[in-house]
């Protein structure tokens, strides 16, 4: 394993026994992931996707095969607190502020009450939500509850962002910006994110490197370099290198998945 | 308040309505016996003939007597006037006149019973809480635990009311305070506890993976998560715990021969054939019930708000 690679799989078996018989979420996934990518996974329902960022997580247990995550098992890497996770429903607490919201992880973890507040204020400012720490999520809309959200996951020292389809639910307009501020947020803290979408223009506009994923059972079909440069407008996806590397995705997503 | 306001109010004019017509056919019976002992014109005239007439017939052959039955001493049914002077004569007319703690006043005895009512609830409510803790935190106790608290909600309380204050003197306990409060916290720990296994599993698999994922302590993911997931819970709970714990604590006065508190004055009310006082302290009780339940919901709103939940 060479030193930047943040999470390796190989040969990543989960099967889920059901009373309809045994249900192959994953079978045989490998994957290297480096320092700094922004990784998309994407693919049709039961693909795995979801399964495999909470494989990542120690959300769940691979029944086959071998995960690391900093060279370490995802249990480890859990209980170092390795990564920030978004869930697709932001999930704030209803009873917290946003402020406090963000201080859970905090707290949780131990900081300090002075850095707590210091960290609180950096995140909010980071997804421009300066000035609704006092407000409770239900005075919020949907994008901001998502950004707090984010800066909640971002609060603490984790290098790896692990994103569960987190604009899934808001709409075309409010996603555009979010995606737009996320690469500017992942330019500013060089974190390695991993994004579960179902979004084929949200995981070339966003990525490095897009996953292509099929069902039955859950497996990689194609992994895409996104050529893309750094600095991405949100017009550049009328560019054809755009519109090909689109391209390039939907042709393996249906190659990944047949209809009969 | 304005928006509710009126459907109650609508709806409290018609049970009156109901209850004012029911009391002639209900009262036709005595108002007849009493007119014809008195030597009124009554028809059927023989009270043989009258018991084997139905209601109706008796109601349109003496219409004359039938406003008679408006104004019992004995009612079978009292009208609502008479239920609410009876009501008025035992609180506001004993407070003015500097008698409010008097034997019979029903302040004294309503707060006789609130006493029990409120060492019940406080006795329930927290063998309630900690059954449901008990319950949330492990399995083993979930499955021992739960069917008892169920089977417990199928005795009748009258039949275990009496046991208890029995077994109470038994092992020496003076007065009826303690018994009365163990029989009130019996029916009241039953909601709260079932209340409390609902919201304390509230969270759902998202909110607790988000914990997981900070690696938190079992104790950080209760005081964190489920403790305050579950207060709106708690209090609707709560609301319904202490017209329990008024119910039990009325009921504890019943069998025992007690001879303060709105139970014993509803049984002392019955033994001596006074309906009215039956009738103002089942009222005492229906009004103490809204005044605590109010209580409580007025806390919730002001809490709840505070922490950001709207109620």
């Amino acid at each position: 394993m060479t030193s930047d690679t943040v999470i390796k799989a190989e040969n990543l078996d989960l099967t889920f026994q059901t009373n309809d018989g045994p249900v192959h979420a994953l079978k045989d996934v490998s994957l290297d992931i480096k320092k700094g990518d922004f990784v998309s996974f994407i693919g049709p329902s039961g693909c795995g996707k979801t399964t495999f960022l909470r494989c990542m997580a120690d959300l769940e247990t691979p029944t086959g095969g071998k995960i690391t995550v900093n060279g370490v098992t995802p249990h480890e890497a859990r209980r170092s607190r390795a990564y920030g996770y978004v869930f697709q429903h932001a999930g704030l607490y209803p009873w917290r502020t946003i402020g406090r919201n963000v201080r859970l992880p905090l707290e949780i973890m131990g900081y300090p009450k002075a850095e707590q507040d210091e960290r609180i204020k950096r995140v909010l400012e980071l997804v421009d939500l300066a000035g609704f720490e006092k407000k409770f999520p239900w005075q919020l809309s949907g994008g901001m509850q998502q950004r707090a959200s984010i800066a909640r996951a971002l609060a603490f020292d984790a290098d790896i962002l692990l994103m569960d389809e987190p604009f899934g639910a808001l709409d075309e307009i409010v996603r555009d910006h979010l995606n737009e501020q996320l690469l500017k947020l992942w330019a500013k803290t060089q974190k390695t994110i991993c994004f579960v979408t179902h979004s084929i223009p949200e995981a070339v506009y966003l990525s490095t490197k897009i996953v292509v994923m099929s069902p039955r059972p859950g497996r990689i079909s194609d992994v895409i370099d996104c050529p893309l440069p750094a600095e991405r407008p949100l017009d550049i996806r009328d560019t054809q290198e755009f519109l090909d590397v689109a391209h390039r995705v939907r042709e393996g997503l249906r190659a990944g998945h047949s209809y009969d | 308040m304005t928006r509710t306001l009126f459907p109650v109010l609508t709806v409290l004019f018609g049970i009156l309505v109901i209850w004012f017509l029911a009391v002639a056919p209900m009262n036709i019976r005595v108002t007849l016996d009493q007119a014809a002992r008195a030597g009124g014109d009554v028809v059927p005239a023989e009270a043989v003939e009258r018991r084997e007439a139905s209601t109706l017939s008796l109601l349109l052959n003496n219409r004359s007597h039938i406003a008679g039955g408006y104004d019992l001493d004995r009612p079978r049914l009292p009208t609502p006037t008479q239920v609410g002077q009876e009501l008025w004569k035992t609180t506001g007319a004993m407070v003015l006149k500097g008698r409010t703690w008097s034997k019979r006043s029903l302040i004294y005895h309503g707060w006789i019973t609130l006493q029990s009512t409120f060492w019940g609830f406080l006795l329930g409510t927290s063998v309630g809480i900690l059954g449901a803790v008990l319950v949330v935190k492990s399995r083993v106790l979930e499955m021992s635990l739960v069917p008892w608290a169920i089977i417990s909600q199928a005795v009748p309380i009258v039949a275990l009311a009496p046991m208890i204050i029995v077994l109470s003197s038994q092992i020496g306990i003076e007065g009826r305070g303690f018994p009365k409060a163990l029989i009130a916290s019996y029916l009241c720990f039953f909601p709260v506890m079932v209340g409390m296994i609902k919201g304390l599993r509230a969270p759902n698999a998202e909110q607790l993976d988000l914990l997981k994922t900070y690696s938190a302590s079992g104790q950080q993911q209760f005081l964190k998560l489920r403790v305050p997931a579950s207060l709106p819970y708690l209090f609707t709970s709560l609301k319904i715990g202490i017209a329990a714990a008024l119910v039990g604590a009325i009921v504890g006065e019943l069998p025992t021969g007690a001879i303060s508190g709105l139970g014993a004055r509803i049984l002392i009310g019955d033994q001596f054939g006074t309906p009215l006082a039956i009738w103002a302290a089942l009222f005492a009780a229906a009004i103490l019930a809204g005044v605590l339940v109010t209580l409580i919901d007025r806390i919730q709103h002001v809490l709840l708000n505070k922490m950001g939940m709207r109620t």
